[in-house]
């Protein structure tokens, strides 16, 4: 059996690397304009980045649930969900290229701290309220609705598309104003956190990881628990960066299958792959 | 493995449904172009 986890760096840069080919476009302050941009990334990623081919999938969402004649966009969430449904948040672990970065940012010297569990279920708020709802009711005098998650928090988006195309576009740095000191501020605060939490933005803001989230427990690709071999050493528990218990009677919302569980079970309990009718046993 | 394939079923009639009404063309115009709102200059 595969084991995929295990190239999982390998996976993630490939990922990068296939949703931001077009470097050069850093530069020169253009975005990509073809024909692939018809099509949602799988994870977070700016599609005013320069480098970015695919539409971000949020990104999509606001844009469609803020149309004058739509209020939701059924394409993108059958999208979500067809993905959520076969990888659940090996999305966010493999995938994602935010998601990355904030692993990257994990691995500075730091101080490690213990995210306050509760702060957990604000990804589901920020969703509902900044994702769904504000964009569709929230219109200007054409019926137009802003994305408010792109406007007023995503970091990602400042991070991979405003600083680069501020910096190369003079018109635009002549406009800055509070909005984009309130989104530097955002990157800021994450990019801190994110040095001294794991995946600090992955577990707190990120909506497309409240939808994957939504859909982990379902997934194609899990994490299977063996309970007859399990000893109870606590091991898994005890590696898991995002906090949950891979010991436990159902998959956990919050587990991205990074994989570290399975490697450091002595038994042979836990393994990811694809679902089994014994995955839980 | 079953909810599994319901939900994928499911969200394949979404996505029918979403092309049929023409979002991929409205999600294109947005992304070919620079989202102001985006970069923070909304």
């Amino acid at each position: 059996m595969l084991r995929v986890h295990r190239f999982r760096l390998i996976i993630q840069l490939i990922s990068c690397g296939l949703m931001n080919p077009h470097i050069g476009n850093f530069l020169t302050g253009k975005i990509y304009r073809g024909e692939l941009k018809n099509f949602c990334a799988l994870g977070l990623n700016c599609y005013s980045c320069p480098a970015a081919t695919f539409s971000c999938p949020i990104g999509a969402m606001q844009a469609v649930g803020g149309a004058a004649n739509f209020n939701f966009s059924f394409y993108v969430a059958g999208f979500l969900i067809l993905i959520g449904a076969i990888f659940g948040r090996a999305i966010c672990g493999f995938i994602c290229p935010f998601g990355f970065f904030q692993e990257l940012l994990y691995k500075i010297p730091a101080l490690k701290i213990n995210l306050w569990r509760p702060l957990i279920y604000t990804k589901y708020f920020v969703l509902i309220i900044f994702v769904l709802i504000l964009p569709a009711t929230l219109t200007n005098f054409a019926g137009i609705g802003a994305p408010a998650f792109c406007e007023y928090i995503c970091p990602a988006g400042t991070l991979e598309a405003g600083l680069p195309l501020i910096a190369t576009h003079s018109e635009y740095r002549n406009i800055l104003g509070e909005l984009f000191t309130l989104k530097i501020f955002i990157l800021v605060v994450t990019i801190l956190t994110s040095c001294t939490v794991y995946r600090f933005f992955c577990k707190v803001l990120c909506p497309l990881g409240a939808i994957y989230s939504i859909l982990n427990r379902y997934s194609m690709y899990t994490l299977h628990f063996y309970k007859n071999s399990c000893i109870g050493c606590g091991k898994c528990s005890k590696i898991c960066k995002m906090k949950i218990q891979p010991n436990s009677e159902k998959v956990s919302a919050e587990c991205i299958y990074c994989g570290e569980c399975e490697k450091i079970c002595p038994t042979g309990a836990i393994y990811l792959g694809i679902k089994n009718n014994n995955y839980r046993s | 493995m079953k909810k599994s394939l319901a939900i994928i079923f499911v969200a394949g009639i979404l996505i029918w449904y979403g092309l049929e009404r023409g979002e991929n063309f409205y999600i294109f115009k947005k992304a070919v172009n620079i989202c102001l709102e985006c970069i923070g200059l909304g």
